[in-house]
């Protein structure tokens, strides 16, 4: 007994060593894993709070250049809420259902971008708006060029979004034209670029063929662009490598929507009924 | 002895902010980023190892990590490099016993301080570059990686030594 204290008194530097190395390897494991939640994230008061100060400095560099994104998008919503209107003259379109909503399948929030990695493995923003605001785990994220990640760690007041550019995360898409579903994913070496994967060969892809969310998950509706077929690889009779290039511009993202699937928890109880049976 | 305690915590806060704020986002040549912050690890006082400077250098890595949302990457690599700064500095300077009073990496030759420096940090950079990609099939994209943000973070050390001295 004396020993074994003498042993750990002699080595009790080296042991507090493993300890702490543990635990960061511990945190490395766990922010690798897409399910559990994580301890060490920027959605916290402080870590938040100071990206937040940060960003309202750089933010009044790109003003301009925010409102001439919004006001083309302005444009183009009133252009497209012309249509409808069009379309649905004869339509009673107010006929709500029996939960009392318009038949409205998503809900979209506004939130500020404050902090965007891009030059990782593993990327995350940081959004500054939470909980209170609505916005919960496994969310989908877009701007008005096309989509930006999921929805992960979420406090109070701020958000971290999984970025499409990290390799733990996969988003079901699809080919535009020919609707052959595959899973997005990255490699890390080309933040403009994204990679295709499990996707039938019977999809006969071209270059410069449109990418969209497939819409098979509850996180994305259907038809969010994603980018275009860049280029791709066939070895014996696979697709090995199909790279897809970004709409967005993952280096500059000032605003992006939040997505709430109203219908979310339904399905996914349902799947799980299933699944039990 | 207060001041020495100042002035580390103040390097400590200040390393951080700098690091997250300004040097995370440099992005040189589209994603070279170099990591002054284990500056730390070179100014804090050369003594036996102690707990305490463990648990600081643990708590620097974290620090960055929450920032990064990067799990425990920065937290190991700086852990890993403050529990082998003493051996390494001894094999290089070729001595089996160090004279911690009279020790400073600013008295140092500039050959062996550049390269106690640059072997510190190629190993941490190597940590915090693999445990990010977290599999072995991109070894060569990360050694290189890993080399060229070594040398920019290299020459910010140098710099940041030049102006501290310059300074006292």
């Amino acid at each position: 007994m004396q020993q074994l204290i003498s042993f750990f008194y002699r080595n009790k530097n080296f042991l507090f060593f493993i300890f702490l190395e543990g635990l960061a390897f511990f945190f490395t494991v766990q922010s690798h894993s897409f399910h559990s939640s994580k301890f060490v994230n920027s959605a916290n008061a402080v870590t938040g709070g100071i990206y937040k100060k940060v960003n309202s400095f750089s933010e009044f560099l790109h003003l301009r250049e925010e409102n001439e994104i919004l006001a083309q998008e302005n444009v183009y919503l009133k252009n497209l809420l012309g249509k409808e209107m069009d379309l649905n003259k004869n339509v009673d379109s107010l006929k709500t259902d029996s939960i009392g909503r318009n038949n409205q399948k998503y809900f979209y929030y506004s939130a500020e971008v404050i902090n965007n990695e891009f030059n990782r493995s593993n990327n995350y923003l940081t959004i500054s708006s939470g909980a209170k605001s609505g916005i919960a785990p496994d969310m989908g994220v877009i701007n008005n060029k096309g989509i930006v990640g999921i929805t992960k760690s979420v406090s109070d007041n701020y958000a971290t979004i999984m970025s499409v550019l990290n390799v733990n995360a996969k988003i079901n898409v699809m080919i535009s034209r020919t609707e052959h579903f595959g899973t997005l994913s990255w490699n890390t070496k080309d933040y403009t670029k994204v990679q295709l994967q499990d996707l039938p060969i019977q999809a006969k892809i071209r270059i410069g063929d449109t990418v969209v969310t497939g819409g098979k998950s509850v996180i994305f509706p259907k038809g969010i662009p994603v980018g275009v077929v860049h280029d791709f690889v066939v070895e014996s009779n696979n697709y090995t490598l199909v790279n897809i290039s970004l709409f967005n511009d993952m280096t500059s993202v000032g605003y992006v929507e939040v997505i709430k699937n109203f219908d979310k928890e339904e399905i996914l109880n349902l799947e799980e009924r299933s699944m039990n049976e | 002895m207060n001041r020495e305690i100042l002035n580390n915590v103040l390097l400590f806060i200040g390393l951080i902010l700098l690091q997250v704020i300004v040097l995370n986002n440099i992005n040189f040549l589209g994603y070279l980023n170099p990591m002054l912050y284990i500056l730390f690890i070179f100014f804090y006082p050369l003594k036996k190892l102690d707990s305490t400077f463990l648990l600081l250098s643990f708590l620097l890595g974290l620090s960055v990590d929450f920032f990064a949302n990067s799990g425990g990457v920065n937290a190991a690599a700086t852990l890993f490099v403050a529990f082998i700064r003493i051996p390494v500095v001894k094999a290089v300077l070729g001595k089996t016993e160090l004279d911690f009073t009279a020790f400073s990496f600013r008295k140092l030759k500039f050959g062996n301080m550049v390269s106690i420096l640059f072997i510190l940090t190629l190993i941490h950079h190597f940590i915090v570059f693999q445990l990010e990609y977290f599999r072995f099939d991109n070894l060569l994209g990360i050694l290189f990686k890993t080399f060229l943000t070594s040398i920019f973070t290299l020459v910010l050390l140098l710099l940041s030594f030049i102006f501290f001295s310059k300074g006292k």
